[in-house]
């Protein structure tokens, strides 16, 4: 059983059809990239997986254990909770919080007090903050941006931006990651950075990676396996080298001759 | 059948108040979002500057009307350069704060310089004739509400969709940054809007001095909530909206009132507009927008 | 990170509260603080109660309501109305406790569908709720209509106020400085990416949304015990105004900020006090002035700390969250 499986996935809004019929699977520890024309429907297909939108038809099954779980019915922090987490193309961060505050806001499932612990600071609100704190620096390490701790994410560099975005996604506990246009707006030595940031966490925090990305050269470079969507269909799958000479693709991009 | 027919006519001189306050609410939230909470005291100033038009300078309806107009519409735009356009990238909070204020000061400023007493337009300002048509009164003072409220709104929607100006308006509702870049003078089509919103907010004054003969500087402050209700009721921002708004609280309360109890209008009002805004969160009128992720 | 409550800034708060306690009580031994006066300092403490609700639900979670009155008019009805049958600071809280309980299920019951909607929708929903709270309490015959309820047993004194401001400051700020408190102020920040961070966004914002009416509740309930009257226009749109005026002044989400504005806000009325009529035009003056000159409110984000207080630098460090 793959670790997600996505089965004949529709997406419509009103009358035009955003995702349609579509069906892959992702195995655990790949790294799989969506690409696709402007409007191909990526974004709302990345949307649709992680529960900002309802499907119009079909299944989401992630694979969990020895269990299934369908995730098309659940509202996004469920999907998050069950090891699906995102980042998105215009970033989110929590701007006006520290690079540390965004990755324990992240953490924040694993808080083991309730209400009752908080306003009364009982023994066991120290015990999980003190946990929580720990954590949170010692992965701000792990990825690299322990110094960026204390500074608010909004006053981080673009590239910085970025990559605590991924962090914060993994900082939920995540097992797969669905990055939407990481490079987005970066230039070469940035989106440099970014690549080797993505292959290093995907190796140390054993992740399997969904990315939507528009950089050929990264896309070719990192990922295992491709999907190439165009007008809400599934045109093309196969390795880097398979999707460049499939002649789908070529024409998705380049349009029709005629 | 007949007391239903009569509530609904009473409902309309009501509703067309309402209407002529909510379309500059809507008006104003539409091109700068801003809960221009002072508006409703635009009504009153419009009440004052009539009864002034009318007890002291002694002139007629039709010029008063005019002069009022004028005169609201000329604070309106005052108010907007000095206090709203310092504020034009703040937040919601502070900007409703401010307009908060700008309440506050309207109402202050007329009591301290009118008297809070209540005062009376003269009762012959309007013919008091009425007319029975099939057992339903009708006074010709809520057909001049009717008809001054009706061709306002119809000159409004002719400026708005057929004019230079009007177009300049619908550009900077929907961008203002685009629109100044294909140059438009922003600044000026907002003021432009707070001018006609006053204005509008004038004519309601007046009109309702002219029908109930009271008038006080605290006056604003309930039809103007009802007013911005009307507005959201029929989707914030949309001036037809406003109108269908205007009209189904005021017809809403008038019946409320006839057939139950006046005591439990408001409640009824608020009550209907929650639902409204659970069911279509954006009004009546309003498009779904959902933010995009 | 402290270890646990028994740490020197605890220690540090409770020096500084038990001071400030002092001073008062000294100001009023020494005959300065007069009676009239006293009676500013306790509708301040009310403020602060019913700021620093509202606080948490516009500043930290960033859901603008408008209907903060009809919580305060709960409470404060529920107190007149106990003390009607049990005398004494025993009928306060056992007032406060069924203005609280019944706040609680309203807040709950119209929180999870009206927190669904946003920004000025939601101000306009929320404003209508507090509306139609005054409304039914204007018609019911247990809360007497539209004449009140008079003779309410006065318990307010400076302690007793001073006591539930304390409490009041110390449950929101603790609420504010936990995993929950993060949780709202993300929401307050990002609703979407909190939401795909494993946040139950509805969860936190009602959660908020009751916790910040309980504590209107609780103002209402003070206010009702001292004034010793209530009337239900006392609880319109215009006593939710002067609450948001007085978050929005201290700054958004700056609990410090609410605490200082009310004291603020309560010494500019008493000196505009002896201009008559001309007072309220001055005070919308001042208002307009403040929201264009200061938009971020006196503190900004900031929060009064012990821990970050350094004598050789005075600048403090600012929007943190976390201390």
């Amino acid at each position: 059983m793959s670790l997600l499986s996505v089965q004949k996935l529709t997406k419509n809004f009103g009358g035009i059809t955003a995702v349609s019929n579509v069906s892959f699977t992702v195995e655990t520890g790949e790294l799989v990239g969506l690409i696709g024309p402007n409007g191909a429907g990526k974004t709302t297909l990345f949307n649709v997986l992680t529960g900002v939108y309802d499907p119009t038809e079909g299944k989401i099954l992630l694979t969990k254990g020895d269990k299934t779980i369908e995730l098309s019915k659940l509202p996004p922090y469920k999907i998050t909770h069950h090891g699906v987490a995102r980042t998105f193309q215009n970033i989110r961060l929590f701007k006006d919080l520290s690079a540390l505050d965004n990755v324990k806001i992240a953490m924040n499932e694993d808080a083991q007090y309730g209400l009752i612990g908080a306003l009364l600071r009982l023994p066991r609100f120290y015990r999980s903050e003190t946990d929580i704190d720990q954590r949170a620096r010692a992965f701000l390490k792990e990825v690299h941006l322990d110094e960026l701790a204390e500074i608010k994410a909004k006053n981080l560099p673009y590239g910085k931006q970025r990559q605590l975005e991924i962090a914060r996604a993994m900082a939920t506990g995540a097992k797969i990651l669905f990055l939407d246009e990481p490079a987005a707006g970066m230039n070469p030595q940035e989106t440099q950075a970014l690549t080797k940031f993505i292959k290093d966490i995907k190796t140390k925090m054993n992740l399997t990676i969904v990315l939507i990305e528009h950089d050929m050269s990264l896309v070719m470079e990192i990922c295992e396996r491709i999907f190439v969507l165009d007008y809400g269909k599934l045109i093309a799958e196969g390795t880097p080298d398979q999707i460049k000479h499939n002649p789908k693709v070529i024409e998705a991009y380049l349009g029709d001759e005629d | 059948m007949t007391q239903f027919l009569q509530q609904i006519v009473n409902g309309l001189s009501l509703g067309s108040i309402y209407a002529l306050i909510a379309l500059g609410y809507t008006m104003v939230y539409g091109i700068i979002k801003l809960i221009n909470f002072a508006h409703g005291d635009m009504y009153m100033l419009g009440a004052y500057f009539g009864f002034i038009a009318i007890t002291i300078l002694k002139l007629d309806f039709l010029p008063s009307l005019v002069i009022t107009m004028t005169a609201t519409a000329i604070i309106g735009i005052m108010i907007e350069r000095i206090a709203y356009r310092p504020l034009r990238h703040s937040t919601r909070v502070v900007a409703l704060i401010t307009a908060i204020g700008v309440s506050f000061l309207l109402q202050n400023s007329v009591a301290k310089i009118m008297g809070v007493s209540i005062k009376g337009f003269p009762m012959d300002t309007l013919p008091t004739q009425t007319w029975h048509i099939f057992g339903i009164v009708i006074t010709l003072k809520q057909l001049i509400i009717l008809v001054t409220a009706v061709v306002l709104m119809v000159l409004l929607t002719v400026i708005v969709q057929k004019t230079k100006v009007g177009r300049a308006m619908r550009a900077v509702a929907v961008d203002a940054d685009a629109a100044r870049l294909m140059g438009i003078n922003v600044d000026n089509i907002i003021s432009l809007t707070f001018a006609i919103g006053s204005a509008l907010a004038a004519a309601a004054g007046i009109l309702v001095g002219v029908y109930y003969n009271s008038i006080d500087p605290l006056m604003g402050i309930a039809p103007g909530l009802k007013a911005f209700v009307a507005a959201v009721f029929g989707g914030i921002g949309i001036i037809p909206g406003a109108m269908i708004g205007g009209f189904t609280i005021g017809i809403t309360e008038v019946l409320i009132s006839g057939y139950w109890s006046s005591m439990f209008k408001d409640a009824i009002v608020y009550g209907l507009l929650i639902f409204v805004l659970l069911v279509k969160p954006s009004g009546l009128l309003g498009k779904n927008r959902k933010e995009k992720v | 990170m402290e270890k646990n409550i028994f740490n020197k800034y605890t220690f540090y708060w409770i020096l500084t509260v038990a001071l400030f306690y002092l001073a008062i009580q000294g100001l009023i031994s020494a005959n300065i603080l007069r009676a009239y006066y006293q009676s500013i300092l306790l509708l301040i403490g009310i403020n602060i109660i019913l700021a620093l609700g509202l606080n948490l639900i516009i500043g930290i979670t960033g859901q603008f309501s408008l209907g903060h009155a009809g919580y305060m008019a709960i409470g404060a009805y529920s107190a007149a109305i106990t003390l009607k049958y049990v005398n004494g600071i025993q009928g306060l809280i056992l007032g406060m406790l069924i203005g609280a309980l019944i706040t609680a299920l309203i807040a709950f019951l119209v929180g999870l569908p009206v927190l669904r909607l946003k920004g000025d929708y939601l101000a306009i929903a929320t404003l209508g709720v507090g509306e139609i709270i005054r409304i039914i309490i204007l018609n019911l015959d247990i809360t007497n209509k539209a004449a009140g309820i008079n003779n309410i047993d006065r318990l307010a004194s400076i302690p007793l106020i001073f006591g539930f401001v304390i409490l009041a400051v110390i449950v929101t700020s603790n609420f504010k400085r936990s995993a929950l408190g993060r949780a709202c102020i993300s929401i307050f920040q990002d609703e979407i990416a909190s939401e795909a961070m494993g946040i139950n966004v509805t969860r936190y914002k009602v959660m908020s949304f009751i916790f910040g009416a309980i504590l209107a509740s609780f103002g209402g309930a003070l206010f009702a015990t001292t004034y010793s009257v209530v009337r239900p226009e006392f609880f319109g749109l215009n006593q939710s105004i002067d609450t948001l005026v007085i978050v929005v002044f201290g700054g958004m989400g700056s609990l410090t900020g609410t605490v200082v504005a009310a004291f603020a806000l309560g010494i500019i009325n008493l000196l505009l006090q002896p201009l008559g009529d001309t007072r309220m035009i001055l005070y919308a003056m001042a208002l307009i002035a403040i929201m264009i000159f200061r938009p971020k409110g006196l503190m900004g984000s900031f929060e009064a700390s012990w821990k970050n207080f350094k004598l050789r630098k005075p600048k403090l460090a600012h929007g943190k969250v976390n201390e």
